[in-house]
């Protein structure tokens, strides 16, 4: 029996350089000690962080990701910290339908004097990651499924109907629309969600095709899902014009990838 | 001569020791020489300090020697240590965009101290990730912009005209925007100032003459704020005059000035059904003409319509204002009984507690009512008007038969604020007033550029408050007009055309109004005006289209930083 070496997680910080950046500094400056897994990259606001990015990360390994901002009501830009307080929840919402667990992943805010609170933050996160394993143990996925779901995950992120939704958010939940509708949160929520769904189905199922003409069926085989499913996806990604029917073989119709 | 950036990288990195703060955990020579194994890497070398002036000499020196195109100093932190470092570049020929950090002291050494080779470990991989970013970093250019030197004042009260004559009297172009037929604002209709009784007309005429004199003011009455195009320095305003014609201006810093107005309490405490429940502002129009008739009892009623649900705020004035006018009633008519009936009596200015003290010695009697058990009025004998209240200190209900019931009213924003607002792009906060950039920091500034406010359209004040925050407003705005040109921020947005599909979602997005809409020859496209962006990059991150790049943290370079962490990963 060999004795396993311990997990030591890599682990990525995305600071914004205002407060959290500022705070990590003073850490330093105040010698509060914390685990050396985490490697920062500095960007002006926290909302500058792309979901892909983060999602780009965790497809090349990193077990997990931290995005600190200023506190809410104190961004340096005002309101950047909000937008990125919805892209996160998008974004852990991405990742639990790749199985990886959102824990993964955290949202914090850290002023320019909570040195203590970011070595807090940065200690306890390791544990956290240190606990869950390496990317993806979580999950019972091979390596290339995990990635192949993180990929899909990643294109989902990028979608305009998702970025759209994800943009707007603020402007319909808290004031009003055009017709003088307010959306509650919940039903905000339930929408965007349902967006998330069903965009990462389709990138699953266009990343299952590569270059296959295949039919329903044998896509509904590759992601694992129903056929109903499946086709209910093929006729949006149809309508999208990103695949197209090229034949038909035993009453079923064969598709295969054509735009992007 | 510029160092040319579009050619290969030749990068050189300065390691620093920092005495023995770096020195002391991380292993430097180690990590220079891992550093001189990175791609592009020319050059490296460590500096016991890289911030002396022989570190700096080093520097300059070795993008001479080494032709260097980039360079990385890893040390501390790039928020105390970047200019610095920046401006040596500078010195040397070499853009100082093209310089990047590793911070290799305060989030490495310092934090890591027991631990010196995961220190050193962590110090590579910071390295190796400012190498990745440094190959991709690009020349940026700050542009220069006139500044016009003209100043826009909208609203002609005691705010407008104060921060007017300021910017007129520092040799400044200044218009004022009133809508109303003449200037004065509120101090129209105002009779004496608390605390020094002052008159309120002569302080109006003399603010108005003031005004009119100065040859450096431009006064534009019965008009309004039509259009407002450009950003700082460069705004296009065009005004509606009263004539019905139109006016462009061309405008450098513009100030909100446009105050408030009295909430008319309909359908409270019998208001407009009883001639003799009026507010306090009609009470000092009757003082001021001396149309006020003899009174025997007269009741103050505070906070009306304000602090309460939907208008949750203190309006701050009224109760500086009843005390005011009971004192003015008393000269009057010495023998007249003042009842103020408050909830809390919020005299906060300099000296505005003593004021309350001594109309206290003056016989005016204080009823703290509960907000859940208002005063009610019912019509009296001889037309005068019952006022039952629970005094809340003595826990009884008194009774009170007054002649004159004066509700204090708060200030509310005028109708058009909204309107304004969306004109300038500036916002408004959720008691409908001016909204400022920061409620501490920032008192006077909007978020965006060029843009100031004072005064009550600001929030409910004094004319005290109001020339102070004039002062302030004038001086915020004066400081382009003075600098005359305006460095851009090199770190800004920039939007690919041909990916933009102009959904807007980046107008949005943006607080500072720095990205808008615009119908171009390829249609509605994403435009950045550069002089408003701040370059923090929110707009970029959120893109439906992903066509907006943010300079200097742009996806690739980001992307590269993430790539060369994840290469120490098995």
């Amino acid at each position: 029996m060999t004795i396993q070496e311990k997990f030591e997680p890599d682990i990525l910080g995305f600071l914004c350089n205002w407060c959290s950046y500022a705070g990590a500094d003073l850490a330093g400056v105040s010698r509060f000690q914390y685990p050396p897994n985490v490697r920062i990259i500095r960007v002006m606001c926290s909302a500058r962080v792309d979901s892909t990015i983060i999602l780009e990360a965790l497809i090349r390994g990193l077990d997990g990701v931290m995005v600190l901002g200023c506190h809410l009501g104190d961004c340096h830009y005002i309101t950047g910290n909000y937008y990125t307080k919805r892209r996160m929840k998008t974004t852990k919402n991405v990742l639990e339908k790749t199985g990886v667990s959102p824990e993964r992943l955290l949202i914090d805010w850290v002023s320019a004097a909570e040195g203590e609170r970011f070595a807090t933050l940065v200690t306890e996160f390791t544990e956290r990651i240190r606990k869950l394993g390496p990317l993806g143990k979580e999950t019972d996925l091979k390596p290339q499924q995990l990635r192949t779901r993180l990929v899909a995950a990643k294109e989902a992120l990028a979608q305009e109907r998702i970025r759209w939704l994800v943009g707007k958010e603020g402007e319909l939940v808290e004031d009003k629309n055009v017709f003088g509708e307010k959306v509650s949160q919940e039903e905000f929520d339930q929408l965007l969600f349902q967006t998330i769904e069903k965009e990462f189905a389709k990138r699953r199922i266009l990343l299952s095709m590569g270059e296959d003409a295949l039919s329903v069926k044998e896509i509904a085989q590759r992601v694992e899902a129903s056929p109903r499913e499946v086709l209910r996806n093929m006729i949006s990604l149809e309508q999208d014009g990103i695949v197209s029917v090229v034949g038909i073989e035993e009453n079923s119709p064969k598709y295969r990838r054509v735009g992007e | 001569m510029e160092r040319m950036s579009d050619e290969t990288p030749r990068i050189g990195v300065f390691i620093c020791h920092c005495g023995i703060n770096i020195g002391g955990v991380v292993n430097v020579p180690e990590v220079v020489e891992y550093a001189k194994t990175l791609p592009n890497v020319v050059y490296g070398e460590e500096n016991l300090y890289t911030c002396s002036s022989e570190g700096l000499s080093k520097i300059k020196e070795g993008i001479q020697k080494h032709n260097l195109n980039r360079v990385i100093v890893a040390s501390c932190t790039p928020r105390t240590h970047e200019p610095l470092f920046r401006a040596t570049c500078e010195e040397a020929g070499l853009n100082k965009y093209l310089f990047e950090m590793a911070n290799i002291r305060d989030q490495c050494s310092w934090v890591h101290m027991g631990d010196h080779e995961a220190a050193t470990e962590k110090a590579k991989d910071l390295m190796r990730m400012a190498v990745a970013k440094a190959g991709l970093l690009r020349p940026q250019e700050e542009t220069e912009i006139d500044v016009a030197p003209s100043a826009l004042v909208i609203g002609g009260g005691v705010a407008g005209m104060t921060a007017a004559l300021c910017l007129a009297n520092q040799g400044l172009s200044v218009h004022i925007v009133e809508k109303e037929h003449e200037m004065g604002g509120m101090l129209r209709y105002l009779h004496r100032l608390y605390p020094t009784m002052q008159n309120a007309p002569e302080v109006m005429d003399q603010l108005v003459n003031a005004v009119n004199s100065n040859k450096n003011i431009e006064i534009l009455t019965s008009s309004v704020v039509k259009e407002v195009k450009g950003f700082i320095g460069n705004f296009e305003v065009t005004v509606q005059k009263g004539n019905g014609k139109t006016v462009n201006l061309g405008i450098g810093t513009i100030i909100v000035a446009t105050g408030a107005t009295n909430f008319e309490p309909f359908g409270m405490y019998g208001y407009k059904e009883y001639d003799n429940v009026i507010t306090q502002l009609q009470l000092e129009q009757l003082l001021k003409s001396e149309r006020l008739q003899n009174m025997k009892n007269v009741v103050m009623i505070q906070c009306v319509g304000s602090r309460q649900e939907g208008r949750s705020y203190c309006s701050r004035i009224c109760c500086m204002t009843a005390l005011k006018n009971s004192v003015l009633i008393k000269e009057l008519y010495p023998d007249a009984d003042i009842y103020v009936l408050y909830r809390d009596l919020q005299t906060y200015g300099k000296e505005y507690e003593e004021y309350y003290r001594e109309v206290q010695k003056k016989d005016v009697e204080f009823i703290k009512y509960l907000p859940e058990k208002p005063p009610e009025i019912s019509p009296g004998q001889n037309g005068k008007l019952n006022v039952n209240v629970y005094h809340s200190l003595i826990g009884e209900q008194v009774e009170i038969m007054a002649d004159l019931v004066v509700l204090s009213t708060p200030l509310i924003q005028h109708e058009d604020a909204k309107d304004l607002s969306q004109k300038l792009k500036v916002p408004l906060g959720p008691n409908r007033f001016f909204l400022e950039a920061h409620v501490k920091l920032r008192p006077v500034d909007f978020a965006t550029d060029g843009i100031y406010v004072c005064g009550c359209a600001h929030w409910p004040v004094d004319v005290g408050e109001s020339i102070s925050q004039a002062y302030g407003a004038a001086s915020r705005a004066s400081i382009p007009m003075a600098i005359k040109k305006l460095r851009t921020e090199a770190i800004t947005a920039v939007v690919d055309e041909d990916i933009c599909s102009g959904c807007g979602l980046c107008e949005l997005t943006c607080p500072f109004k720095a990205i808008l809409i615009e119908e171009t020859e390829k249609g509605r496209k994403a435009k950045v005006i550069a002089a408003s962006c701040k370059g923090c990059g929110a707009c970029g991150a959120g893109c439906p289209q992903m066509a907006i790049t943010m300079q200097h943290f742009t996806d690739e370079q980001l992307l590269a930083q993430v790539i060369a962490l994840a290469e120490a990963i098995p």
